[in-house]
């Protein structure tokens, strides 16, 4: 038992579970998953469907943060993929026509990958902070997505494109199906081969890495490209959804969501560990907590202060220094005639 | 000089930091009108005893009399209201502000609330006259070298009624002209009855300036002297002492084979770091570096190894023309290098003791050609045993482990590598008796075994026992090149460290 609670993702489950439970008492039929048409169709993998985005970006951004980085560039990359495909797939003569749809994502893909390069290059090249690097291309970009749609929404109607954000393969919607590979590809990077290890070296000790023989530029400029990569398949998820692309307001904030997911995860932001799982987790919850809000009827005005004090919650349990004050204190038997102030002070 | 009653005397001071004993019953006296150096290799306790007198730190043992009366400063302001002034290495002024700014920044001469510029700038003007400073007061503090920034910094501390005036390290980054200009100040202060403390790592300044000196080691206090009276040779013996050979002794070195030339360094050096230096390292040798701190030993070991870009001289391996640009080439031609600062550039402190060891033979493959599990585990339960490293579980975070086994861990890390010439820079710094003497042993089996190795360390008698041949590096130069036979001594060694040249 004790093991099961020292495990790091012990309270992240906790956490999920908790939220779970919850819209199960609010909402009839919760954990219901139903076959309809050969999709499956149910809360729960709405869940997974909508969080598709956020885990991608989220997973790009754990390696980033591992490196004790940060990408906050990835909302604009998100928006500049979703408009180069709809430009490019607006372009065409026949929008259905596979060819087509593969040759926007291919081209859009490789931006994201460039865009994601040139951040490497500001922080490993240059050597800018990550945070100002990234800040960089986090306002440009928006700039850029605008350019690329001259300013307008730009809608498509392509049923091959709609496929990635929308469709379903194998009775699971698609966006689940690349979010497996990417992750599957992930792992297998960094837990079966060695990227893994020497990103945590860097993160851990840069300098002692760059002793030990290791590239740090070469992990860093990785690092960030595969971030950019992420994003951009994202982008092109969150685009194809809603078949149009808006340079304002797609991915917006996304980056602040994909940070929070990867803190929650327990990957700490000074680098030099960091947990693909528990990113993962830490995206469900925050997606689980916006179906929530809306299944347990939060007024609309207050969603973002409940999101907030929810997160707030969730950080503070994660900490082992407030899970030690709080037990510490429920440990200690308390006179009864202590003001609770004071029991405040006894304890820190 | 008839001796005054003392400004100054610290008596029995103890300090004690977790873990450490900073310092332990160390007595110190400072007379009105002398220069007086504080002596000591880095961690002897000099830093300490000047930020528990100056009130950074609190004492926990002994006291402190300042003009016969006990004092003890809460805080630098403290003490400097009290009138003692510190100046240290990096200038803390404000280089935008002008000289007369400076000088009176917090307490400029007001009438009626408003700043009286005038009355600031002459006073300035005689403040630095009196120190032989001819400045126009009014340009920035930009406009002038280091050495003057120095030198208004001591005015300023002058002027606030200093009688004790501590230097820390004052000359590290002047050139010989600026040094000269600070000396004409310091005998000018000293004239006017002002005690110096003057803490420098230039053994012929402090000699051309200092009138006593006391002398620390491992926070304890070996002496005070009039520094006519104690040559530099016996000033070095005494800062860096000798620990008594506990340790079995290594049977007698047998004379370096005959072998290749390995590592052929001609007139490498890099400008600010160390003078171009020559230096052949051979198949299976062991070659000792001896110097003081600051010498430029560790310079020598980061330009082999690629960790600095030379600026000067070339570099053969193996007898080819190589350029390192990174550690990165110097590793994937079989150099090593174990870093004196096991923290910054050694450890990952987050990673197993696992990760540790193959991370640079994992470097060395790329991170394409993972190390598989199982030889992973060869590899480290061999090195574990054979280097004795304890707890001997390789999946405990290194950042747990005592600092003597880190340094093995480190020293696992590259021996797996199979390295041909290994550098190892103050292995045995900071760990305990039983392991130095297993690291000692260890290098003497990879030297007969072919091994070529770099031996850096401010033990002389460690670098005399390990070593075939020492460099001696001084001020930043390597001044000799000593074939350790019977006639190498440790005292040969402290006096060729000491003046330059064996004599």
């Amino acid at each position: 038992m004790s093991r099961i609670l020292k495990h790091r993702l012990f309270w992240p489950v906790v956490v999920l579970v908790a939220l779970l439970l919850l819209n199960l008492v609010f909402t009839d039929g919760f954990f219901r998953i139903e076959m309809k048409e050969g999709h499956l169709y149910g809360s729960l993998i709405d869940i997974f469907r909508f969080g598709a985005p956020l885990i991608l970006v989220a997973t790009g951004m754990t390696l980033v943060i591992a490196t004790s980085g940060i990408d906050l560039s990835v909302g604009s990359v998100v928006a500049i993929a979703g408009a180069l495909a709809c430009m490019r797939i607006s372009d065409l003569s026949d929008q259905n026509s596979v060819a087509g749809v593969l040759s926007a994502v291919g081209i859009a893909l490789v931006l994201s990958v460039v865009l994601g390069l040139w951040n490497g290059f500001l922080v490993a090249g240059i050597g800018i902070q990550p945070i100002i690097a990234t800040l960089i291309l986090m306002v440009a970009g928006r700039g850029l997505a605008q350019l690329i749609t001259d300013g307008q929404i730009t809608t498509v109607q392509s049923s091959s494109y709609k496929l990635i954000g929308g469709g379903y393969w194998l009775t699971l919607p698609f966006g689940i199906i690349i979010v497996a590979v990417v992750l599957a590809l992930t792992a297998f990077l960094t837990r079966r081969l060695a990227l893994g290890l020497l990103i945590e070296s860097v993160g851990g000790n840069a300098e002692a890495s760059r002793l030990a023989g290791i590239s740090a530029r070469g992990v860093l400029i990785m690092v960030y490209a595969f971030c950019g990569l992420c994003a951009g398949i994202a982008g092109l998820m969150i685009s194809s959804n809603v078949s149009s692309a808006d340079g304002n307001n797609a991915g917006l904030w996304i980056e602040l969501d994909a940070i929070l997911a990867v803190v929650i995860g327990g990957t700490p932001l000074s680098g030099g560990r960091f947990s693909l799982s528990g990113t993962v987790l830490g995206a469900l919850i925050i997606q689980t907590l916006t179906t929530t809000i809306y299944s347990i009827g939060v007024p609309p005005e207050t969603t973002l202060l409940f999101k907030a004090l929810v997160v707030t919650i969730v950080c503070l349990i994660q900490s082992p220094a407030f899970r030690a004050k709080v037990f510490h204190r429920r440990r200690r038997p308390v006179p009864a005639s202590t003001a609770p102030e004071e029991k405040v002070r006894v304890s820190a | 000089m008839a001796a005054p009653a003392p400004i100054l005397r610290m008596s029995g001071i103890g300090k004690q930091f977790p873990g450490v004993k900073a310092l332990d019953g160390v007595d110190f006296r400072l007379l009105p009108g002398e220069v007086h150096a504080l002596m000591g290799e880095n961690g002897a306790g000099k830093s300490t005893l000047i930020k528990v007198l100056t009130g950074v730190y609190d004492i926990d043992a002994g006291e402190i009399e300042l003009e016969g009366r006990r004092v003890a400063f809460s805080s630098p302001l403290a003490a400097q209201q009290a009138g003692i002034s510190t100046v240290y290495q990096e200038v803390n002024l404000c280089a935008n502000l002008s000289v007369a700014e400076n000088i009176f920044i917090g307490r400029e001469p007001r009438r009626f609330g408003r700043i009286q510029w005038q009355t600031m700038r002459r006073r300035a003007t005689e403040i630095l006259s009196r120190l032989d400073l001819d400045l126009d007061v009014s340009a920035p503090l930009t406009s002038y070298s280091l050495a003057i920034q120095q030198m208004v910094a001591i005015a300023r501390a002058v002027d606030i009624d200093a009688k004790v005036l501590i230097l820390d390290e004052p000359t590290s980054s002047l050139d010989a002209d600026e040094v000269a200009q600070l000396f004409r100040v310091m005998r000018r202060l000293k004239e006017q009855g002002i005690a110096i403390l003057f803490v420098s790592h230039f053994l012929d300044q402090i000699y051309e300036i200092s009138d006593r000196m006391t002398i620390l080691r491992n926070g304890t206090l070996v002496g005070e002297y009039l520094t006519s009276e104690l040559s530099q040779v016996d000033l070095v013996g005494k800062m860096i002492g000798r620990e008594l050979a506990d340790l079995e002794k290594l049977e007698a070195r047998p004379p370096a084979r005959e072998a290749a030339p390995l590592v052929e360094a001609d007139h490498l050096g890099r400008s600010g770091a160390i003078e171009p230096f020559t230096l052949t390292i051979h198949e299976g040798e062991v070659v000792g570096l001896a110097g003081l701190l600051g010498s430029g030993r560790t310079e020598v070991a980061r330009l082999l190894f690629g960790a600095d870009h030379a600026g000067t001289g070339s570099l053969k391996i193996g007898g080819e023309q190589v350029n390192l640009r990174t550690p990165r080439s110097a590793v994937s031609r079989k150099l090593a290098f174990c870093s004196e600062n096991r923290r910054a550039e050694g450890l990952i402190p987050d990673l197993t003791v696992r990760e540790n060891i193959i991370l640079a033979l994992q470097a060395a493959r790329g991170w394409s050609r993972p190390i598989p599990r199982r030889k992973q585990d060869e590899l480290v339960d061999k090195y574990i045993a054979a280097l004795n490293i304890r707890p001997a579980n390789p999946d405990q975070l290194i950042r747990n482990l005592s600092g003597g086994n880190q340094q093995k861990v480190l020293l696992a890390r590259w021996l797996i590598l199979e390295p041909r010439l290994l550098i190892l820079d103050e292995p045995t710094r900071g760990i305990d008796v039983g392991a130095k003497a297993e690291i000692q042993r260890l290098v003497a089996e990879l030297s007969d075994g072919g091994m070529a190795v770099l031996f850096i360390s401010a033990e002389l008698e460690e670098v005399l026992r390990l070593s075939h041949k020492v460099g001696v590096l001084r001020d930043r130069r390597l001044v000799a090149e000593l074939d350790n036979d019977e006639g190498l001594t440790t005292d040969t060694l402290t006096e060729t460290i000491a003046s330059g040249a064996r004599s």
